[in-house]
């Protein structure tokens, strides 16, 4: 008799435990999932400042803007629709460009531009980075022939 | 006992995830970055030759009441060699091929399509990849349907397999 | 020749796994004994077979033979030989062939080694292992056959992924690999236990060994896939909660509850129906790992070669063993007998606790992933990304962690509970002492997650070290000593994952060549940036001098690119100190001829992968402790017999 209680308590407790668990992961699926957006859904839908969100589209050409300190970019998202603002601090991928796609993870602030925290951008491939056009490897003496653009 | 169902619990657990894997399976089109030029005219573009024994391409060269098929490929691409048989048998059934090669150089395509088959009508080299991204491709290969109003009707994202040739086919022929 | 002969040598080992499944299953289905002694040589003869199967494969990529499909694609005769030889199975058929070939090895010592079994428990293991190793068969031989022939051959290869040209990288994938078949054995012995009604504490026995291994290999291959990231990615983190990390962190949860299960039902004879529930689970969470990784129906960081077909594929051997497994489990879950009782107060409930919240643990990050796929059915896109998982994950962690502190200090069957909180008495009045101390010297700069992992942390790490007190050393049976330290090595990771949370320091600039910042008290100098080659690479790499006070330290972050195929890579400079690393990522140049450069001084960082480094090697010790104790158990009435 005494075994099948501690059974019975044993049970109650791992069913409360899974229970909260439950809970709390909805909760949390709830705030933290991060809904995909493009520009035109931004416009008809509206995105509430301050949640996580992702958005995609292409790059538009001409906007990209860097800033005095270096770090900071400005460009827009466009799907041909409408467009976005989008900043970001850091270092952006290395096919991040005007006319790429791109995908930016992050949140709106209260004026409605995009703060992106992540950038990713759609792979390519034979990608030369511009500071090595012109410069050729060498198979036989393992080094760069030419000279970089200055 | 208590209760049997809690025996079979894992088992419908296990049968929903596989339900849902199946629906993630059967749901492609998310995973794939199809263009946005599907259904919109081809960008204007006019590539030099890009091979020997080829005239070059533009795409002035579209708009002419004629279905065709666009293809864009590599030479230093393993699928594009793989993809090579299905596009002679393409080429067999009369359907007009053009090619633009990716960031190639002229031997290297003529090597290319000495060894594998030449089923282009023009070939256009495009070493910038400037006409590829204008067209919204973003890899190699590609094939494009594009139709006799200079429209482009379909994009084909991979390489062309065996089973794939019937649908391109197809769709050719309702194109025209 | 060699492609040919390794793709016979495959075709015949998957004709051995037939008939190694069709008697045992005739053998045992139709009480046909003499059948029976034929499972273990077919078994042997399968893992001779497809083992030279694989060394064909082998054989081709070190020959870089370009008249081969796979190796065309995957290849280059430029590349150095090393990563030849593992670009063997930094693919896809290849890494599937590797898959059959040790699940087929593992037969093979299933087959030789296994001798406390009962012979019919045995036999029906040996044709579970079968009819699972028969599908991956089916799976090469129909859908990803690694010996095609390119015909004409390639001049010459498109190299291996340059992610996956890294020492350490090389060997991840197998690492994984290794620890997933080692799981699919267990499986097999649940299966076999299931289908011969002997669920009791033998087959907790024989199949420990196989649990163990399989949770060591998936800590080092989970470890040092993380170390990996944090140095390739060059973003800083340690874990993304990236699909694809999650589906290796998932069975390697999974395997950690199983190992403490079958330890309860080996030593105690309980939780009978619960282990064999475990074990199917375990390995279901492999196979979802790698169908989720293959069939690219998530999308990752990470990049893989996904393939729908092959997803396809994968979905339906899993729906086969472990909707089978299920099947046969809520079948036959009557026929096992209820196991030996405890009461509330003993290690068993503690054990019990263990397993629930790791599942829970499981669960959480099973449904965190899945998550996207679910919504999507109803049309919405999402990402589900880390605070989510630290949101939930976290907190049901660092109890867990709190239950790892009493299970050592609670007996077996039955404890006092004042006695237990007792002996909890010093890692308790340690983690409040720490709690104080570090709201005194950091409240409010630090979160709250990595506050409570820091105090636990110290807490579980005087813990873990209690069961070496008052007792003689000497004598402590070395499987002891592993526990001890796989649960210390917890509590060292936890630690560092606390520390690097909490006390980050990070840095983003645009310097010109000369120039130098401070980022968390050291000095970074950066004094020019240089174009390099090597031998499928060219990078530009930046030359940094570093220092703290004293002597300056130089540092060269690159940025590679690699040719064939066309991809770039991220080299971040790392420079370890006993107190944490410094950690420089060289970014784009501007158009004013800045350079951009993230530092990060990252504190007791190193500690994380230390931390998963113990853990394994506890699990090396009790593995050999165990194993020993067996053998000598073994040796003793083989004696005693003789005297007899």
């Amino acid at each position: 008799m005494k075994s099948k209680h501690q059974r019975l308590i044993l049970a109650l407790a791992a069913l409360v435990a899974i229970i909260a668990a439950g809970l709390l992961a909805a909760s949390a699926l709830k705030d933290e999932a991060a809904y995909f957006y493009v520009p035109n859904d931004v416009k008809t839908k509206g995105v509430e400042p301050g949640k996580a969100v992702r958005l995609g589209g292409m790059v538009e050409k001409g906007s990209l803007r860097h800033e005095a300190d270096g770090v900071t970019i400005r460009f827009t998202v466009t799907d041909g629709k409408a467009q976005v603002a989008v900043t970001f601090k850091g270092i952006a991928p290395d096919l991040f460009r005007e006319g790429s796609g791109v995908v930016a993870e992050g949140a709106f602030d209260t004026q409605g531009t995009f703060v992106a925290s992540n950038l990713l951008a759609k792979h390519d491939e034979r990608y030369m980075p511009r500071e090595m056009e012109g410069m050729q490897y060498d198979e036989t003496t393992h080094q760069m022939k030419g000279a970089p653009k200055p | 006992m208590k209760g049997r169902w809690l025996t079979w619990l894992p088992l419908a657990v296990f049968a929903a995830l596989a339900l849902l894997f199946v629906g993630g399976l059967l749901r492609p089109e998310g995973r794939v970055i199809e263009s946005k030029m599907v259904g919109k005219p081809l960008p204007a573009f006019a590539l030099p030759a890009g091979a020997s024994d080829r005239p070059a391409l533009a795409s002035a060269q579209f708009a002419k009441g004629k279905p065709r098929l666009l293809n864009i490929f590599a030479s230093w691409c393993v699928p594009c060699a793989a993809e090579s048989p299905q596009l002679m048998a393409l080429k067999q059934a009369g359907i007009p091929i053009d090619g633009i090669a990716i960031r190639d150089a002229r031997g290297d395509v003529d090597r290319f399509l000495a060894r594998y088959g030449n089923p282009y009508e023009r070939i256009g080299l495009d070493a910038r990849s400037s006409v590829q991204l204008d067209l919204g491709s973003s890899g190699v290969p590609e094939t494009f349907l594009i139709g006799g109003d200079g429209r482009i009707l379909h994009q084909h994202i991979g390489d062309l397999r065996a089973d794939d040739v019937a649908d391109i086919m197809d769709r050719w022929k309702a194109a025209q | 020749m060699i492609a040919e002969l390794g793709l016979g040598a495959l075709w015949l080992a998957a004709a051995l796994a037939l008939l190694q499944l069709v008697l045992s299953a005739l053998g045992l289905g139709k009480g046909r004994a003499e059948l029976l002694s034929g499972v273990r040589p077919v078994a042997v003869a399968q893992a001779v077979l497809i083992a030279l199967s694989f060394g064909s494969l082998i054989t081709l990529f070190l020959r870089s033979d370009m008249s081969v499909l796979l190796v065309a694609m995957n290849s280059h005769s430029a590349k150095p030989w090393l990563y030849k030889f593992a670009g063997t199975w930094g693919n896809h058929e290849g890494s599937m062939l590797l898959w059959v070939t040790v699940m087929g090895l593992a037969g093979a010592l299933v087959a030789l080694l296994e001798r406390t079994l009962k012979r019919e428990t045995h036999m029906a293991t040996l044709g579970a292992q079968a009819a699972i190793s028969l599908g991956f068969y089916a799976f090469l031989l129909f859908a990803s056959n690694p010996f095609a022939r390119l015909n004409p051959a390639a001049p010459d290869g498109q190299g291996l992924n340059p992610l996956l040209q890294d020492p350490g990288l090389a060997f991840h994938p197998p690492t994984l690999y290794l620890g997933y078949v080692g799981l699919s054995v267990a499986f097999s012995f649940a299966v076999g236990a299931l289908l011969t009604r002997t669920v009791d504490a033998s087959f907790a026995r024989a199949m420990r060994p196989w649990v163990l291994g399989a949770w060591v290999l998936l800590t080092i291959g989970i470890t040092a896939g993380s170390y990996w990231a944090y140095y390739e990615l060059g973003w800083g983190g340690w874990w993304f909660w990236d699909p694809v990390e999650n589906a290796s962190l998932m069975p390697w949860l999974a395997a950690t509850a199983l190992l403490h299960s079958v330890t309860v039902l080996a030593t105690r004879d309980a939780l009978r129906a619960w282990t064999i529930m475990l074990a199917v689970v375990a390995f279901s969470m492999s196979m979802v790992g790698t169908f989720l990784v293959r069939s690219g129906i998530l999308t990752s960081v990470h990049a893989f070669a996904v393939d729908p077909e092959r997803g396809t594929f994968i979905l339906g051997l899993l729906a086969i063993y472990i909707g089978g497994a299920l099947a046969l489990f809520g079948l036959r879950v009557g026929t096992v007998r209820e196991g030996r009782q405890f009461e509330a107060m003993s290690r068993e409930t503690l054990l019990v606790v263990n397993n629930l919240l790791l599942t829970v643990i499981l669960g959480v990050v099973l449904v965190g992933t899945l998550y996207p796929l679910m919504t999507e059915a109803f049309g919405h896109k999402v990402s589900v990304g880390p605070p989510y998982f630290n949101a939930v994950a976290g907190p049901i962690a660092l109890v867990l962690m709190l239950a790892m502190v009493a299970g050592p200090l609670t007996r077996w069957r039955r404890d006092v509970p004042r006695v237990v909180g007792g002996r909890m008495l010093w890692p308790t009045g340690l983690m409040l002492g720490t709690a104080s101390a570090l709201a005194v010297a950091a409240w409010g700069r630090i979160g709250v997650l990595p506050f409570l992992g820091l105090v636990v942390a110290v807490g579980v790490a005087l813990g873990s070290l209690i069961p070496l007190t008052k007792r003689n050393l000497r004598r402590t049976p070395l499987f002891t000593y592993g526990m001890v330290l796989a649960h210390l090595g917890c509590a060292v990771s936890l630690g560092g994952m606390a520390a690097e949370s909490a006390f980050t320091a990070e840095k983003l600039v645009a310097m010109q060549p000369g120039e130098s910042v401070e980022a968390a008290g050291w000095r970074v100098r950066f004094d020019k940036v240089m174009p390099l080659a090597g031998p499928n690479w060219v990078a530009m790499q930046a030359d940094m001098a570093v220092s703290r006070g004293g002597d300056e330290t130089f540092l060269h972050p690159q940025n590679r690119f690699f040719s064939d195929p066309p991809t770039n890579t991220t080299e971040s400079a790392i420079l370890t100190t006993w107190r944490g690393q410094l950690y420089i990522v060289l970014g784009d140049r501007l158009e004013d001829g800045r350079w951009q450069m993230r530092i990060w001084w990252k504190p007791f960082v190193t500690l994380i992968w230390l931390g998963g480094f113990m853990i394994a090697a506890g699990g090396v010790l009790t593995l050999i402790g165990r194993e020993r104790r067996g053998w000598m158990l073994k040796v003793r009435k083989i004696r005693a017999g003789e005297w007899a």
